[in-house]
């Protein structure tokens, strides 16, 4: 009794006074869960700006012609709401702010391995932010080369391209630092009788992730550097008159970026594997299958990056192997989907909302996936390369997978968070008009990019009107819900009721502790001796 | 330092081996995407190469390799001195470790210097009248050599700071992990050169 007493009296980790105040209590707080929000508010801010640029594309295409903007504002457009949304929020997005926040507490730590560090990779974060977007306001215009970089364009074109590469470069830094982090964290500091199997699922994904961000960052980063090598002093390695090979540039961004695809997914299968579960009040069917998959999708995620590059030239066996080797990588997804639908078999389920955005996660990832073997397919990815299928598809799967598991993921555990419940009614309102408006700004891209719309042009001739018309409208929607959704949260975080300890009667350790956590998260180091999602 | 006392009474020495291992590993990574474009480019211009290579001083290369493997054994004697107590003798090596990766650069210096001087640096008009596997193997030289150049600054500083905590004994015999974390960086550094060593001044 005298135990509960004080831990009342203890101050949580949102009112904790420590030697700095005021907002330096909190940019130069080395606590997990400051340093999650931290990353939770920079990546709402930076979130909010991309997407109301990836609206004003929309907009842009709703007639054929020059509607709101002219080519070259389309163009920059585009490459800031990649740049933006890829390597400032869905890259580092789940694992910088949940991971942050719910590693150690998952795993019943105090904090992670390195909080200096930890903190340290918030501020290079902001950093590369910082230099990445500082490419709008000076020089010779923005840039305009998507977010890929493409060699020989991103060193010929006369707009500001360095801040925007080097931005990309220091990034990757933060995204070291974390996996790092995480890597030890989960190897040291595992709370004692927690062996690796008995481990949760979301500190699992974590750890597929961390491995493929230590592994495979550094590589863009140095091909980054070779690109403002280039664009400096005029190296040659990628430009086709000083002896150099373009394709070459290909094959070195995508060995980074298409395991970064992983890195994107992975901790967003983590997020669903942990919200059905708690409230289909059930053991997670196939737990070792969902570990194996994690594991092998992290490992043949990193040979498959030669479908980004089917029409860019290459051998016939590449082709092939690259194209076999993509449909492998499909089967332990699919493993992760039938564990999920198992586990919903015969379950009393309890449907709150983060449950509500798992099921639309599923709905919208088996689209995106299937899709994606459509590219993955050599003669159907001749026909649809660089069209509006493609972005379809990459958007079902990047902000469909990733983007509804960070908004699940939010709803799931935002009571343990902020200590407050969110209105559940307007919450799931606004997941109604978005899916609504997700599915109908994407769904007609497929059809366009089928029958011939390319990606990335501010122009189309007539008969690609209709779906256009359609999918702008979509896009339309879908912010008004993500408006409903945001402000609905922000809203919350003062005025919501007051949450208890286990709101959604989960298993996992967090919800053991208090909402929110104390400085410490655990007054004693717990013991564990069952498995993560014990029901019986 | 930060807000919360706890934190710091946090000490795991595996805990910040294994890290920096798997930071090794990254940078081993990072020099790995250039060593591909030098694979790539040395199989399709054989010749170029070879002609190239021939411009470097071999014997420049020769006495730096043997300097930084000498660097990486006083270094590695630090570490031993540490464990034994000796402060005077740790601080000792490690500044000679420091002193020799000095020597290492003011070659570097004279070694690139010769050869801007010479009209041979990337974009330079001389250069670009060359054939194009020479501008590439230049542009690998300069781009791979001057990268390691900046890991061994970084490794000075590094080394430096810890010989700082050395002299506040702030790292004693019971408690010198980041000095072996600090050789570990060196030893990176000095392996890169190994490899880089042999690729463009030895195999012509």
């Amino acid at each position: 009794m005298s135990d509960t007493v004080i831990r009342n009296h203890e101050p949580n980790y949102l009112e904790y006074q420590g030697r700095y105040k005021g907002i330096f209590a909190w940019i130069f707080s080395t606590d997990h869960k400051r340093i999650g929000l931290l990353y939770l508010y920079s990546m709402l801010v930076l979130f909010s700006i991309a997407a109301i640029l990836g609206l004003l594309m929309k907009i842009e295409l709703i007639a054929p012609g020059k509607t709101i903007m002219d080519a070259q504002t389309y163009n920059s457009f585009f490459t800031l709401h990649g740049i933006t949304m890829i390597f400032l929020i869905v890259v580092p997005g789940l694992p910088a702010v949940f991971g942050n926040f719910f590693l150690p507490l998952m795993i019943g730590a105090k904090d992670v391995a390195f909080p200096k560090l930890n903190l340290l990779s918030w501020w290079i974060y902001i950093l590369g932010a910082a230099v990445a977007l500082s490419a709008q306001f000076f020089g010779d215009g923005p840039p305009d080369t998507g977010w890929t970089f493409y060699a020989p364009y991103s060193f010929r074109t006369g707009t500001n391209m360095l801040p925007a590469v080097t931005g990309a470069f220091i990034l990757g830094f933060s995204s070291i630092a974390t996996g790092i982090n995480f890597i030890v964290t989960m190897h040291r500091m595992r709370a004692p009788g927690m062996t690796w199997m008995k481990m949760p699922l979301f500190p699992w994904a974590l750890y597929g992730t961390s491995w493929i961000q230590v592994l495979a960052t550094p590589i863009v980063g140095v091909t980054l550097l070779m690109i403002v090598l280039e664009r400096t002093m005029q190296i040659g390695f990628f430009d086709p008159a000083l002896g150099g090979d373009p394709i070459l540039y290909q094959h070195l961004f995508w060995i980074y970026s298409h395991p970064a695809v992983y890195i994107m997914i992975l901790p967003a299968m983590g997020v669903i594997s942990e919200i059905i579960p708690t409230f289909a009040r059930k053991t997670i069917f196939g737990y070792k299958a969902i570990v194996v998959s994690t594991l092998a999708i992290a490992f043949v995620g990193y040979f498959v990056w030669g479908h980004h590059m089917f029409t860019s030239g290459m051998s016939g066996t590449a082709l092939y192997t690259f194209s076999i080797l993509t449909f492998l990588v499909a089967i332990p997804s699919a493993i992760k989907i039938f564990n999920w639908v198992a586990t919903l078999h015969k379950a009393s389920i309890d449907i709150q909302t983060p449950f509500l955005w798992a099921l639309c996660f599923l709905f919208v990832f088996m689209i995106g996936g299937l899709s994606g073997m459509v590219l993955g397919a050599l003669s159907a990815n001749v026909h649809l390369h660089d069209t509006a299928f493609v972005v379809a598809h990459f958007h079902f799967i990047v902000f469909g997978g990733t983007g509804y598991a960070f908004f699940g993921a939010l709803h799931y555990w935002y009571p343990k968070m902020f200590g407050r419940m969110y209105d559940k009614g307007w919450a799931n309102i606004g997941l109604a008009v978005f899916f609504t408006g997700f599915n109908t700004l994407y769904l007609p891209m497929f059809y366009l990019g089928m029958i011939g719309m390319p990606r990335r042009y501010y122009d189309y001739v007539e008969e690609f009107h209709g779906p256009n018309i359609v999918s702008s409208f979509g896009a339309m929607l879908m912010i008004a819900g993500l408006v409903i959704i945001i402000t609905n949260l922000v809203r919350s975080a003062r005025k919501g009721e007051i949450a208890e300890a286990d709101p959604w009667k989960g298993k996992t350790l967090e919800w053991t502790v208090a909402s929110p956590p104390t400085l410490e998260n655990f007054a004693e180091i717990p013991v564990v001796t069952k498995l993560p999602y014990d029901y019986e | 330092m930060n807000n919360s006392a706890h934190i710091d009474e946090h000490r795991d020495d595996e805990g910040a081996k294994t890290g920096m291992w798997i930071f090794i590993f990254t940078e081993l990574l990072l020099f790995g995407g250039l060593f591909i474009v030098y694979s790539v480019y040395r199989y399709l211009n054989p010749a170029a190469f070879h002609l190239a290579a021939e411009e470097l001083d071999t014997f420049i290369g020769t006495v730096n390799t043997v300097i930084l493997l000498v660097s990486s054994m006083t270094i590695a004697m630090s570490i031993s001195a540490i464990q034994y107590k000796n402060k005077k003798l740790t601080l000792l090596l490690m500044g000679i470790t420091i002193f020799l990766a000095l020597v290492f650069m003011v070659n570097k210096y004279f070694e690139w210097s010769g050869k801007i001087a010479h009209g041979i640096y990337p974009g330079s008009p001389t250069l670009m009248e060359a054939s194009q596997g020479e501008i590439l193997f230049f542009g690998l030289y300069y781009a791979m050599t001057g990268l390691h150049a900046l890991h061994i600054v970084i490794g000075v500083a590094f080394i430096a700071y810890v010989m700082r905590m050395v002299v506040k004994d702030e790292v004693q015999h019971d408690n010198f992990t980041i000095l072996e974390n600090s050789g570990l960086y060196w030893h990176l550094v000095d392996l890169i050169w190994i490899f880089l060593f042999p690729l463009f001044y030895l195999i012509t």
